[in-house]
């Protein structure tokens, strides 16, 4: 960290008045068989949002660790206040006041929200006895969590009693602790609800004035729109272009993303099913410590169902319900015109219904097993045979959805868990489309997925629904509510606030009934 | 060592371009890590194999003839399959509640409790062909009473079967003291020949007690193939490596995951029956408060060192009947140097220390490399 040895700036600074507060230099960073980084520059001024978008490995997240000092780069250089600088270690960097706040938050859940903002640099008295001075954290977690917008009484509830968007506000306010000045996050809101994520816009802006630098990672494009002063994005771990607020669209963004048009993102090319039959009706539907409120619904053949609603809203539960994970305590599921009793998965999907989960890895896939593995899983009753599992039909099963959903692996004997987001739900699709789904429940389908592989799985959404399969989609993702649905459902608070369809499908007349307003 | 080396040299071309045509080959077997460990816990066996061949071979007296130093290696061999065997049984057991994820430490009891029962039930005219199927299904039974304790109840496996521990072995307290098979023929003489029919065929000794060859080793093997296809070749195995890594994911997918665990814990534990019944047809006699202590730590043991991971989710058939013979050999091999017996255990678990501090090393070290 030797002051003063900056190679000459080989870019354009936005305000060339003033040092940017961060610049990385032509940075190349290698790992075994990929190149993650390829000459990448970006600068960041004093007091800009600046956000960085791209595919899944387009590199975004190895340049925000090599400013953070999780990597060093093979080539490049960073500096901070125009010095080169060269952390030792996330710790060194965080001590600079270059904080990262990761996608998967590093909280403890079992800890307070105090111990959790004080950790690891807590107020102490009794030199090296290390006695806390709870009274002083207390006082200080209050005033930290107040610049986020948080009751103070959160400061001694446990992280892990909190909803995912105050723990993401918890990992501002810990950021803030330090002597913050440049904050890096890794897709802050892809956990988020609309309020909880216009809630953290507000704490962006409120950085912005105090002069702290700001650069996030995001999938979802109309937050970039909302808060970013600027749009770096990066393809195939290079400069794809950089985009200045006025130009920041949708289009534009898309476009230097995947290098090409993205025409039909939502395709829509099924006939709306508003006419079908319903094929999976709910009534009355109430689970084991779930709202005392009863649901009713339908679904029907070939139409997309969408599902609205703030987190926490029971969306996930009632889909876990239908899907035997919760006890069903009051009222019936039938599909078609049979009553469907489901005591466990296994029950709907021998019924034809099948669940793709909110936590991919927890719940979606063995992601320590291979891709073969994983398509296997649910299917194998139908692949075995007196003499063990027939091999080479479930080889072709194998190759067949692979191809079929164009999965990027090398092999079916790939770890799963080494492909990226949106290949490891191309093989949760996989496993379920192999059985023949008659009714699908998305539960936020696309989470964590990059935009390519987002169009291609909206694409076969859309296959299926025209194939007469019951689509039944809980998204939190806006666009993706009003571009893909038929028809929408909002829930609130365990009951459902409404419904929408045609033209009265709006954002706003959504969020009013999310939120608990009446429909207009 | 210089003829090796002029040897080696000489060869050298011809080695050379073998070596590298091999090289990427082996490198493509490598990573596999399954495959990995089965080759290192081979590689132990090799190295303990050696150095109880040579032991043999180096305390032999000198007017001694060769062909009866390989005699008496070949008894001792022989000797020590046969505890393998035993081990192994159990050890195909435990692995396979281990890559559910779970444990059983009431492997050892049970072992105890099954030999007295067997004892018992031949003592009071259960024909021994009859208490034979009739003690591995009771063994059957405690672990399905395991199985249901940790899927319906919800109960932490290492506390349910720690608790079984004591249960089992005190129910074995409560049967007898101590059961043999000269009880047993001096209360039922018509017996006589069907228990030695028995003690043949499962055990292989005759009826001088000379043991003729390893039919545990037998038993063993048998079991191994049958657990090897179960496991890789059958969609319980799936469902079974599933469950041990992910549970959540495997129930999602429609696995009936409560029947799946509870399951491989009768297996255990009917696996341990039938080493209850082995211990009790080998041994002179087995006393109600120590017979097959310990055992379910050798059996966690050998399937650890067959490559289990206790996280669940790993290991083979073939890694666990390896794993299961390491520990009968390292016995034999310091028993046979001559290290007095009080040191017996501290080198055993000192040895078996340094190679779990090798593997781990190594597995380090192939990780940082990819």
């Amino acid at each position: 960290m030797k002051p003063g040895e900056g190679s000459p700036r080989a870019f354009v600074s936005p305000s060339p008045r003033t040092t940017p507060r961060v610049a990385a230099t032509a940075v190349s960073k290698r790992f075994p068989g990929v190149v993650a980084l390829d000459g990448v520059s970006v600068t960041l001024a004093p007091g800009e949002v600046l956000a960085v978008v791209g595919e899944n490995g387009a590199g975004k997240s190895t340049l925000m660790k090599i400013l953070a000092g999780v990597y060093h780069p093979d080539e490049g250089s960073v500096e901070l206040d125009g010095r080169p600088v060269r952390f030792a270690g996330p710790a060194a960097a965080t001590a600079a006041g270059v904080v990262l706040i990761h996608q998967e938050l590093n909280l403890a859940e079992n800890l307070t929200v105090a111990d959790n903002l004080f950790l690891g640099r807590e107020v102490t008295v009794g030199g090296k006895l290390l006695v806390l001075n709870n009274g002083a954290m207390t006082g200080r977690a209050a005033a930290l969590l107040a610049r986020v917008g948080l009751p103070a009484d959160r400061v001694t509830r446990r992280v892990e009693t909190l909803p995912p968007g105050e723990k993401q506000l918890v990992e501002v306010a810990r950021a803030l602790g330090t002597a913050v000045r440049v904050l890096i996050m890794d897709e802050p809101t892809s956990s988020l609800t609309q309020r909880e994520t216009e809630r953290l816009y507000e704490v962006i802006d409120a950085l912005r004035r105090d002069g702290v630098s700001v650069l996030y990672i995001s999938h979802r494009l109309a937050e970039v729109k909302r808060c970013a002063d600027r749009v770096v994005v990066l393809r195939d771990g290079k400069n794809a272009g950089e985009l200045a607020k006025a130009d920041v669209t949708h289009d534009n963004m898309v476009r230097l993303m995947v290098g090409r048009d993205m025409k039909s993102f939502y395709p829509k090319v099924h006939c709306t099913g508003t006419g079908g039959a319903a094929v999976l009706s709910l009534a009355g539907l109430r689970y084991r410590n779930g709202p005392d409120t009863p649901v009713s619904l339908d679904v029907r053949a070939g139409e997309i169902l969408g599902m609205a609603g703030l987190v926490g809203a029971g969306r996930t539960e009632l889909a876990e319900a239908v899907f035997g994970v919760r006890h069903v305590t009051h009222g019936s599921v039938a599909l078609g015109d049979q009553p469907l009793a489901v005591k466990s998965p296994a029950d709907a999907i021998r019924a034809g219904v099948f669940l793709v989960p909110e936590d991919r890895r927890l719940h979606g896939l063995v992601t320590a097993e291979t891709v073969g593995f994983n398509l296997s899983l649910p299917n194998l009753d139908r692949l075995r045979s007196r003499f063990g599992i027939r091999r080479r039909a479930e080889a072709e099963l194998h190759a067949t959805w692979i191809e079929k959903l164009r999965v990027k692996t090398p092999s079916a004997a790939q770890t799963v868990g080494l492909l990226s987001g949106g290949n490891q739900q191309k093989v949760v699709y996989g496993k379920w489309l192999a059985r023949g789904p008659r009714v699908l429940i998305l539960d936020e389908p696309t989470r964590g997925v990059d935009v390519g592989a987002k169009a291609e799985i909206y694409a076969l959404v859309d296959e299926l629904a025209g194939r007469g399969v019951a689509v039944w989609m809980i998204t939190s993702d806006m666009e993706e509510l009003l571009g893909m649905s038929d028809r929408v459902v909002v829930m609130h608070e365990g009951r459902l606030a409404g419904e929408l369809s045609g033209a009265a499908v709006t954002e706003e007349a959504v969020m009013r009934l999310a939120t608990g307003g009446e429909a207009g | 060592m210089r003829p090796v080396r002029t040897i080696l040299n000489a060869l050298a071309p011809v080695v050379r371009p073998v070596a590298r045509k091999l090289a990427p080959v082996l490198r493509r077997l490598a990573p596999s890590p399954g495959v990995r460990r089965i080759l290192g816990v081979l590689g132990l066996l090799v190295a303990l194999y050696a150095g109880l061949v040579g032991t043999y071979v180096e305390n032999a007296p000198g007017f001694e003839p060769a062909a009866r130093t390989q005699q008496r290696i070949q008894g001792n061999l022989i000797d020590v399959a046969s505890i393998q065997g035993r081990y192994g049984v159990i050890t195909l057991g435990a692995a396979l509640v281990i890559i559910t994820g779970g444990i059983d430490l009431s492997i050892g009891a049970v072992v105890g409790f099954s030999a007295v029962l067997f004892g018992v039930l031949t003592e009071r005219g259960v024909h021994p062909f009859a208490a034979f199927p009739l003690v591995i299904a009771c063994g059957g039974f405690v672990g399905w009473v395991n199985g249901v304790l940790v899927t319906r109840l919800k109960l932490q496996p290492f506390l349910v079967t720690l608790c079984g521990m004591f249960v089992y072995r005190g129910a074995a307290r409560l049967l007898a003291g101590t059961v043999s098979r000269t009880a047993t023929v001096e209360a039922q003489p018509d017996f006589a020949g069907s228990l030695q029919t028995l003690r043949y065929i499962l055990v292989g000794k005759d009826a001088t007690g000379e043991l003729q060859f390893p039919a545990q080793f037998v038993v063993l093997l048998v079991l191994a193939a049958v657990v090897g296809f179960v496991l890789h070749r059958t969609a319980y195995g799936r469902y079974w490596y599933a469950i041990g890594h992910n549970e959540l994911a495997a129930k999602y997918a429609g696995v009936n995951v409560d029947w799946q665990r509870t399951w491989v814990y009768v297996v255990c534990s009917a696996l341990a029956g039938l080493a209850g019944v082995l211990l009790f047809l080998d041994s002179a006699y087995v006393q109600a408060d120590s017979g097959g202590q310990y055992l379910e730590l050798y059996a966690i043991l050998g399937a650890v060192l067959g490559g289990c991971s206790l996280r669940g989710g790993e290991g083979t058939a073939i890694g666990m009947v390896l794993g299961a013979m390491v520990l009968p050999v390292l016995e034999n091999l310091v028993t046979i140097r001559g290290l007095k017996s009080d040191l017996i255990p501290t080198v055993i678990g000192l040895t078996l220390l340094a190679g779990t501090i090798l593997d781990e090393f190594i597995r380090r070290r192939q990780r940082a490399r990819h």
